[in-house]
């Protein structure tokens, strides 16, 4: 049927978009249970300390107050990663970061819990913080983890093909440290966690433990919890609500999930327990600073012939993703480019703040920032077009990287043609007036990985479809809806497979009782992976109805065709029943509308002539009536579903997907980080202005090219490229959280700066369909790639408008101002001047231009804000 | 604090609620009253997820004391949909994909619905201008400019068909 589907590729409303619309939707903290409490937790005022006593006597006896939750009522340790837990729901012995969890109140409101808190005694002896990974590598000393020496997390050095050959091959060499500040997530949702405990019948002691969370991963909650509270997995249910964005912040498990749990048990009650905003930046895990000596070598016709990069993760206080964050910091230098020689040594430190983790882009964005950045620098000394350099070194797929990449579709050639084609870039670059420019880069991301976190042998997803006399299919997965549009996916591709229109599918969702194991929505995974499984559970019942279908119509089930609604015979379509089947279409021939063209109208038009309703009023008297008539030409779905549960009993299907072993990736140490049965292709031009006098930049609009494998929703791919590109560009201009003394200064909404509507470019989407071999219906991954882009095509435009190379994120005025002034060799502004120097011992640790003359720390050498805000003596002014 | 007794307008019904004085009106619309589908995003009016219309006004419910709404007219996102249906708005968010994870949605749409009160044709700055009061992580935004545009081609559609 080629590219004639009828469901794929269509753009989708999404199946719970009026949910959403209406409010009716609920997500966890909209949840009520009758008799709940209410949690709420006491944290850590100090980056550092050992607890040496903690009283909560006096809290306990205030009227309201239920229970009091300490360490020692949950003492296991857990963690995200098996190699990392080290973390405590509430903290046992130790505090390791300002927000650092101590105590929960379990109270009857609100208001009586915050009370309370105060009356929590707590008596700390305050060890010394380490805030800069490098000085934090130094230490002896108060080590974070006594299990760390120099708070060392975890160190990589890998070696593939001949770097120092590369080097001496190469005829310019470039070389230069960046650095990518802390961003967070930021979702609009707080973490919220509702738990309750079920009364065992038999026991009449507290027995099934229920936790309803804004999770990005259902299952890995159910097995943390399993670990802390020393039940039996089985014994506790996790469900997923409508979860309000996560991108990588609910990938893992967050204190108050487990808090809930113990606080429930307990307190003998349900407890909810919601973040507050600032408390949501102290959860964090979000992508971290990140410190990249980066040196590039290549040849005079652009070929790159080595990489070597030295990257530094501030890590923050726990382990987090951060060993897989470091991983793919170096793995995915490969597999966008040909490579040939790379060496990479990677550290993750560990630093008294809260923990980083996951979040979009996972461990490629800073790299890629870096990496985009410098290869610009490269065209530029070479004299090449930057849209050239990139197509001179592209890959040649199928193949396998240097590292062990194993690449199939490749979209990137083209994605480069289209930007540059729709940016009107050969026509504009170089040629835009002073303070104006245009950048190119491009970027890609893992479509899941191909080594779950936990290693076994299970398939990472696994979906189960049951479909009954009523012609209604449900789907079950364990996949985690999170707002990019994974329950949509599910439905769609059931509803492709079977034929049937969209609404007669029902997707369940992300309820560890009720859906089987699906290891979540993190890495880009869902499409590829649940989708997949989607596709061969659907395939599997497909079979079912095939076989009691054709022996109804007498024919081969090679001769049958799924389509709207029905079953017909492949040569029955071109006589008098094509007339009836273009019926069943609907009048626009699609049977679904669309926001880009049919009206609302025609939806409930193509409803009532679908046969639906009339199926089912009159299926008994139209199966009578077929009985009589002998083989038919073809069957309505109902009709074809009821044949297939007389002719095998039930209607179930279930298909599993685990990616193949040749995608796994090689053999060295920290090799499982990386691979990936499918990479998705990004590049973009942004095209900026800069404000010479203020430092201000603006993005007007950035071209984005994203090669997803097969758009199955256009809309939401769409969206999904258009809110990577945001982020990426938030990343680049304002987002960046600021420390004083591990206190973080900007834990809010306003001062965190997301940017707002009015400071957003247009970004233009172009969709790219390469149609992998291996993913669903060739689909692969959307919703990051993007993303890491954004940042280089950014900061190559600033060059292009200015002429300066920014090797800080954010671009922000100080940044960029600090290097025109540089570039002119005028003397570096002191922004700091006049503030009381007396108080603050450090304005900022890192970060910034903001730094006091000789009070702040000693900056490294190479540290760009040094560099670039280098004061001249006798310089212009 | 001890609790008075007021009487609150919400989607054109009235409420007598007990509530204390202290009480914020997105506490009480979420939890006296079950009216969850105002959010909160935040505590301190940064990120407007709670936004509701008190008169007909844009107003972020999480910095507004509840007692200070008695004798007003509240309409809150579960106050929109017309008879039963989605409004031209609700369904153009969804069809153009103006909504991913919907926890700023119900903020945004009465943004929305109080700038088309005010200015039935609004030209992309002024969208962009009302729309800079709520945060959205997902979207950028892109999207429910397109949406907006959408619903009020349908609203005007529909109005045709009225006259």
């Amino acid at each position: 049927m080629g590219n004639d589907f009828s469901i794929i590729g269509k753009p989708t409303a999404m199946v719970d978009a009026a949910q959403k619309t209406t409010g009716s939707g609920k997500y966890t903290d909209d949840l009520s249970l009758p008799g709940m409490l209410v949690g709420k937790i006491l944290h850590s005022p100090y980056p550092h300390a050992r607890i040496k006593r903690i009283d909560t006597s006096r809290a306990e006896k205030c009227d309201g107050v239920v229970a009091v939750v300490v360490g020692k009522d949950a003492p296991n340790p857990y963690g995200i990663l098996p190699v990392g837990h080290d973390e405590h729901a509430l903290a046992l012995d130790k505090v390791c970061y300002v927000g650092d969890n101590v105590a929960c109140v379990v109270a009857v409101s609100e208001a009586v819990a915050e009370r309370s808190l105060e009356l929590i005694d707590v008596e700390y002896e305050v060890l010394p913080a380490y805030f800069n990974p490098e000085e934090s590598m130094k230490a002896q000393t108060d080590l974070i983890h006594d299990n760390k020496p120099g708070n060392l997390e975890k160190d990589y050095h890998h070696v593939f093909g001949d770097p120092d050959r590369g080097f001496a091959d190469a005829d310019h060499v470039a070389e230069a440290r960046f650095v990518a500040n802390e961003v967070t997530h930021a979702a609009m949702e707080p973490h919220s966690t509702l738990a309750s405990f079920e009364v065992d019948p038999h026991t009449g002691k507290p027995g099934r433990l229920t936790v309803w969370s804004s999770t990005q991963v259902p299952y890995y909650l159910q097995h943390k919890l399993s670990l802390v509270l020393e039940m039996p997995m089985q014994q506790i249910r996790v469900i997923k609500p409508l979860v309000g964005g996560g991108f990588g912040g609910k990938s893992e498990v967050i204190p108050l999930e487990i808090i809930a749990a113990v606080a429930a048990r307990k307190a003998q009650a349900p407890v909810k327990i919601t973040y507050t905003r600032e408390e949501v930046f102290w959860a964090h895990r979000g992508r971290p600073r990140t410190i990249i000596d980066l040196k590039t070598g290549a040849k005079s016709d652009g070929r790159i012939t080595a990489v070597n990069a030295r990257v530094v993760q501030d890590g923050g206080a726990y382990c987090s993703y951060g060993v897989v964050t470091i991983l793919y910091s170096g793995a995915l230098l490969g597999a966008l480019y040909d490579i040939p020689n790379i060496q990479y040594d990677g550290y993750r430190v560990l630093t008294n703040k809260p923990a980083c983790g996951a979040m979009r882009g996972h461990g490629t964005v800073n790299v890629r920032f870096a990496f985009e950045s410098q290869l610009d620098e490269l065209a530029a000394t070479i004299g090449m077009d930057p849209a050239e350099i990139r197509q001179r070194n592209l890959l040649q797929p199928p193949c396998i990287t240097v590292n062990g990449l194993r690449v199939q579709s490749y979209g990137l050639p083209e994605c480069i043609e289209r930007t540059v084609e729709r940016s009107g870039w050969k026509e504009r670059k170089g040629k835009l007036p002073r303070g104006r420019g245009l950048g190119i880069a491009c970027s890609h991301y893992v479509s899941g990985a191909a080594n779950s976190i936990i290693r076994s042998d299970m398939p990472h997803s696994t979906v189960n479809i049951k479909i009954d006399r009523d012609g209604g299919v449900v789907v079950y997965t364990g996949a985690s809806e999170i707002g990019q549009g994974s329950d949509t996916m599910t439905a769609q591709v059931a509803a492709e497979v079977l034929g049937c229109s969209l609404p007669r599918v029902r997707v369940i969702a992300a309820d560890t009782d009720l859906t089987p194991i699906d290891i979540g929505s993190y890495s880009s995974r869902v499409t590829f992976m649940a989708g997949n499984a989607t596709l061969r559970a659907a395939g599997e019942v497909k079979k079912l109805i095939a076989a009691a279908a054709a022996k109804k119509m007498g024919c081969d089930v090679e001769q049958l065709i799924f389509r709207d609604d029905a079953i017909f015979k492949k040569n029955g379509l071109g006589s008098a029943k094509s007339e009836s089947a273009q019926t069943l279409r609907g009048p626009d021939g699609r049977g679904r509308p669309s926001p880009h063209g049919s009206s609302s109208s025609a939806h409930i038009e193509s409803a009532s002539v679908s046969g639906r309703v009339e199926g089912q009023i009159l299926r008994g008297s139209l199966q009578q009536k077929r009985k009589d008539e002998g083989p038919k030409e073809w069957m309505t779905f109902e009709e074809a579903v009821v044949a297939a549960i007389d002719f095998h009993g039930a209607l179930t299907g279930t298909g599993s997907y685990a990616p193949p072993l040749e995608a796994r990736g090689g053999k060295h140490k920290g090799a499982g980080v990386g691979p990936s049965p499918a990479y998705s292709y990004s590049a973009q031009v942004a095209e900026v202005s800069v404000d010479e006098e203020t430092g201000e930049v603006t993005v007007h609009k950035v071209w984005a090219a994203h090669d997803c494998g097969r758009a199955l929703n256009p809309v939401s791919v769409e969206g999904q490229i258009i809110g990577s590109v945001w982020m990426g560009m938030g990343q680049a201009l304002t987002e960046e959280m600021v420390w004083k003394d591990g206190m973080l200064m900007n834990p809010g909404l306003l001062e965190y700066r997301s940017p707002s509507s009015v400071e957003s470019p247009e970004v233009e989407p172009i969709i790219v369909e390469s149609v992998d071999p291996e993913g669903p219906f060739g689909a692969k991954e959307c919703s990051e790639g993007s993303l890491a882009a954004t940042i280089p095509a950014i900061a190559n435009a600033i060059y292009d408008a200015v002429g300066v190379r920014l090797h800080e994120s954010p671009f922000t005025p100080e940044r960029v101002l600090a290097a025109l002034r540089a570039k002119k060799n005028a003397k570096a502004l002191n922004l700091t001047e006049g503030v009381d120097p007396t108080s603050p011992v450090r304005f900022r640790e890192h970060g910034g231009a903001l730094c006091f003359k000789g009070k702040g720390p000693e900056r490294h050498a190479l540290d760009p804000a040094r560099r670039e805000a280098r004061s001249v003596p006798g310089g212009a002014d | 604090m001890k609790k008075e007794l007021i009487e609150l307008r919400v989607n054109g019904r009235p409420h007598e609620l007990a509530i204390e004085p202290s009480a914020l009106l997105l506490d009480v619309l979420r939890q006296d009253l079950q009216l969850t589908g105002s959010k909160r995003g935040c505590d301190d009016s940064s990120c407007g997820a709670c936004t509701v219309l008190v008169d007909g006004v844009a107003m972020m419910s999480c910095t507004l004391l509840a007692a200070s709404c008695e004798g007003q007219e509240i309409t809150t996102i579960e106050g929109v949909s017309e008879h039963g249906s989605l409004a031209a708005i609700q369904k153009a968010y969804g069809d153009w994909g103006g909504a991913q994870c919907g926890y700023c949605t119900p903020g945004f749409i009465m943004t929305v619905k109080s700038l088309l009160a005010e200015n039935p044709d609004p030209s992309a700055a002024d969208v962009r201008a009302a729309l800079s009061s709520n945060l959205c992580r997902c979207t950028g935004y892109s999207q429910m400019y397109e949406a907006i545009r959408a619903a009020i081609a349908a609203e005007r559609q529909g109005v045709a068909i009225a006259k």
